[in-house]
């Protein structure tokens, strides 16, 4: 094991707080340990509600987001500690695909300007006739036609051709790690398919660490090693995608998996599902956070706060109902993590 | 055309009816480039009964946002109508003055634009992106109290499941759910006969996806409008759609109920998009539809999707198949089903 990205006991809330604040906080993650590895590079998925904290997650990870409590390390070193030329090798190792690709551009440029730019910056080509084959490459990964999409406006093109971009920009870079926050949300099925097999083939051939943040559970399965599933804030379940996603523990992945729609009309939603309560901000809940939805609740869950609980060697669950399983003793979300060669490895050796 | 004359769905609960609320006639939507022009949206011809849920889906970039758009005679240079018809409730949209036209959205037709949580003013609160519609579309001898109007914002915001109190609130206060359920609310505020929601829920946990669309739905059978929903998610279009319509390349290549298309998908297209759809049961090779669709600008002779196409045949590069009807509802354009049924 090489951590390569850590963050230990992380927190990070928004709004202000104290005597005069006035406004309420919002935890956007909850004290939150977990490893990025260089040596077991795996596909990771970050699953969870809409406003859960995927997204100020990766910006923690990015260095970008100040953690309010804890630390994140990079190699092992306090990130706040890092000289200038070890936050520039971070800045080139560690490449996002941010969210929304109606905000990632400048109108004012080409879009060529997008993959450009890092080229220049990090001096990753050694002629013009290079840095040329290198965005035509990148861009044939993602299923874009290079002459159709050079040389236009980000407004000319569609909103899934302006995801696919940054995604080809991630992919031209060869970084460590990519933190790619839901990265094919507005493509079809079949270029999802072709987008995020380009995704696996980099984490497979390049060792390259991937952080996949999806709403999609279905293609989460089919390309991840690992998921976790947030929840206001904490992390609710972990584990390989097999034991999370085939047999979710959590009252909330449970509705999470729940509720995907299946492409098949002759099997139909029953009825809406229970909304979450806003109206409790989240300083005052005492107890479990899903509580105040959760079909399995018990009076202890709205005073007690759950600990993460192992349910087995590959899965945890943050829910009461698995106390009797133990307390995990590593904080660290991703012990629970495996990748698919080190399970064909550890059944090899069985 | 009888009123009020059910026509069979497979959705427990529609209430289609045999009128026509959207005739789409021979549409194309063209984009003059320096390059050449890119034909976009190509002879769309569709229709939509009152009370249908018509889902279009179809590859990046094969022109479902630039059809939504010329629907709402939103299309902005240097893209125009070039061509067709779009007849809603009866009347030529496309023969509208501006004026005539401003009045229409948002009270005859109401568009959720793709990203709508963005297309939100972050300096006004949302009671007054809610009703700023509602104030606009004021004859000249009617007047609203601003304890109305502000009655009507909070009318608005329980049925798409928001408090009333988030009229106060400004949009970086919500959480992007709340923040669609509000763009949702601005769309059916003036109580529209026909919703365009272009991909209302990309953004968004399946959790809250089921919430709004059932939403969205419940809405929409309260105003007995039409809906169009564009989206990529062939899962919520399953769950959704009556009827669902598959683009490639700017054309229509294909049109049915969605339990019949999703059965026995006929164009070559449709049957690749579906097998490409992932399950949770197995894991399996992923892959999508090898190749890339043809330019825009430069589309081949004949068929758009015939160099992808595993059932070519000679006849494919010769000519555009025209569309053809192959059942009930159903049309599908491709020459394999030349000769089978009437056309
Ligand atoms: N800059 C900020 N200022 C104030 N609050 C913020 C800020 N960024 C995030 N939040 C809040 O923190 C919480 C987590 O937000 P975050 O964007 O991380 O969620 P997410 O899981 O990525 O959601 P989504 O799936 O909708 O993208 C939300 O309640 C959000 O409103
Ligand atoms: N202003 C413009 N000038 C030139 N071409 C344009 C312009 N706007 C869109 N296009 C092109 O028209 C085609 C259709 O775009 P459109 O946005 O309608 O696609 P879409 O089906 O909605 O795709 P997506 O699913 O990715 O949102 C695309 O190839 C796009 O590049
Ligand atoms: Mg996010
Ligand atoms: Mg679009």
């Amino acid at each position: 094991m090489s951590a390569f990205i850590e963050l230990e006991h992380v927190t990070k809330t928004f709004g202000s707080s104290g005597l005069f604040g006035g406004g309420s906080v919002t935890i956007a993650v909850d004290d939150v340990s977990l490893t990025i590895d260089e040596d077991e590079p795996a596909i990771t998925t970050v699953a969870g509600e809409s406003g859960s904290g995927k997204t100020t997650l990766t910006r923690l990870l990015l260095g970008s987001h100040v953690p309010t409590d804890g630390r994140m390390l990079y190699r092992g070193k306090d990130f706040t500690k890092l000289t200038r030329r070890e936050r520039r090798a971070f800045q080139r190792e560690v490449q996002p695909i941010f969210q929304d690709p109606f905000e990632s551009y400048n109108p004012f440029y080409k879009v060529d300007h997008v993959l450009d730019a890092p080229i220049k910056n990090f001096k990753l080509a050694g002629s013009v006739a290079e840095k040329k084959r290198m965005i035509e490459d990148a861009l044939e990964m993602v299923g874009l036609v290079p002459e159709e999409t050079l040389g236009r406006f980000p407004h000319q093109l569609s909103g899934g051709q302006r995801q696919r971009i940054m995604v080809a920009r991630a992919l031209l870079l060869k970084p460590r790690v990519i933190l790619a926050d839901e990265p094919v949300s507005m493509v079809d099925a079949s270029l999802r398919a072709t987008i995020l097999d380009s995704i696996r083939r980099l984490n497979r051939d390049l060792g390259i660490s991937v952080v996949y943040i999806t709403h999609d559970l279905t293609t989460a399965y089919q390309i991840s090693d690992n998921i976790l599933v947030m929840y206001r804030g904490t992390i609710v379940e972990a584990g390989t995608v097999d034991a999370v996603i085939q047999s979710p523990q959590h009252p909330y992945t449970q509705l999470l998996i729940e509720s995907i729609p299946q492409p098949d009309p002759k099997n139909r939603w029953g009825s809406e599902p229970p909304q979450q309560n806003w109206e409790i901000t989240d300083t005052e809940i005492t107890g479990c956070k899903f509580a105040d939805r959760c079909p399995a609740v018990m009076d202890r869950c709205h005073t007690v706060r759950p600990a993460q609980y192992l349910i087995g060697e590959h899965q945890l669950a943050t829910c009461l109902l698995y106390e009797d399983k133990g307390e995990m003793t590593n904080p660290d979300i991703t012990s629970t993590f495996q990748t698919e060669k080190q399970a064909i490895t550890a059944a090899a050796s069985n | 055309m009888s009123t009020e004359q059910a026509i069979t769905t497979y959705r427990e609960g529609a209430r289609i009816t045999d009128v026509d609320s959207l005739v789409v006639e021979g549409l194309s939507v063209y984009y003059e480039t320096e390059d050449g022009t890119v034909k976009a949206v190509d002879d769309v011809s569709f229709t939509l009964k009152q009370g249908e849920r018509f889902a279009l889906v179809g590859e990046s970039g094969s022109g479902k946002t630039t059809l939504a758009m010329a629907l709402m005679r939103l299309t902005r240079p240097p893209g125009h109508i070039a061509r067709g018809s779009v007849t809603l409730n009866n009347r030529d949209l496309t023969t509208l003055t501006e004026d005539e036209m401003r009045q229409a959205r948002l009270s005859e037709l109401a568009l959720v634009p793709q990203g709508a949580m963005n297309s939100l003013n972050p300096v006004m609160r949302i009671e007054r992106q809610l009703t700023d519609g509602i104030v606009d579309h004021l004859a000249d001898d009617e007047s609203i109290t601003k304890k109305e109007l502000s009655q009507t914002a909070r009318d608005l915001l329980t049925r798409v499941g928001l408090r009333p109190e988030v009229a106060r609130l400004y949009p970086h206060e919500l959480s992007g759910g709340m923040k669609q359920r509000v763009a949702m609310a601005i769309g059916i505020s003036l109580r529209p006969s026909l919703i365009i929601a272009d991909e209302p829920t990309s953004a968004l946990d399946v959790v809250v996806q089921r919430q709004i669309m059932q939403t969205l739905g419940r809405l929409q059978e309260g105003l007995d409008a039409s809906i169009m929903l564009v989206g990529h998610d062939m899962g919520l279009v399953a769950q959704f759609a009556d009827t669902i319509g598959v683009m490639y390349a700017g054309k229509l290549v294909e049109v049915g109920p969605v339990e019949d298309v999703f059965g026995d998908p006929k164009h070559p297209y449709t049957k690749l998009l579906i097998q490409s759809l992932p399950s949770l049961q197995e894991k399996k090779d992923f892959v999508g539809i090898p190749g890339l669709p043809p330019l825009l600008i430069h589309l081949p002779q004949g068929c758009a999707f015939e160099d992808r196409c595993p059932s070519r045949f000679g006849k494919c590069t010769g000519a555009v198949p025209e569309k053809l009807s192959v059942g009930a509802r159903r049309d599908v354009a491709c020459f394999l089903y030349e000769g089978e049924g009437a056309s």
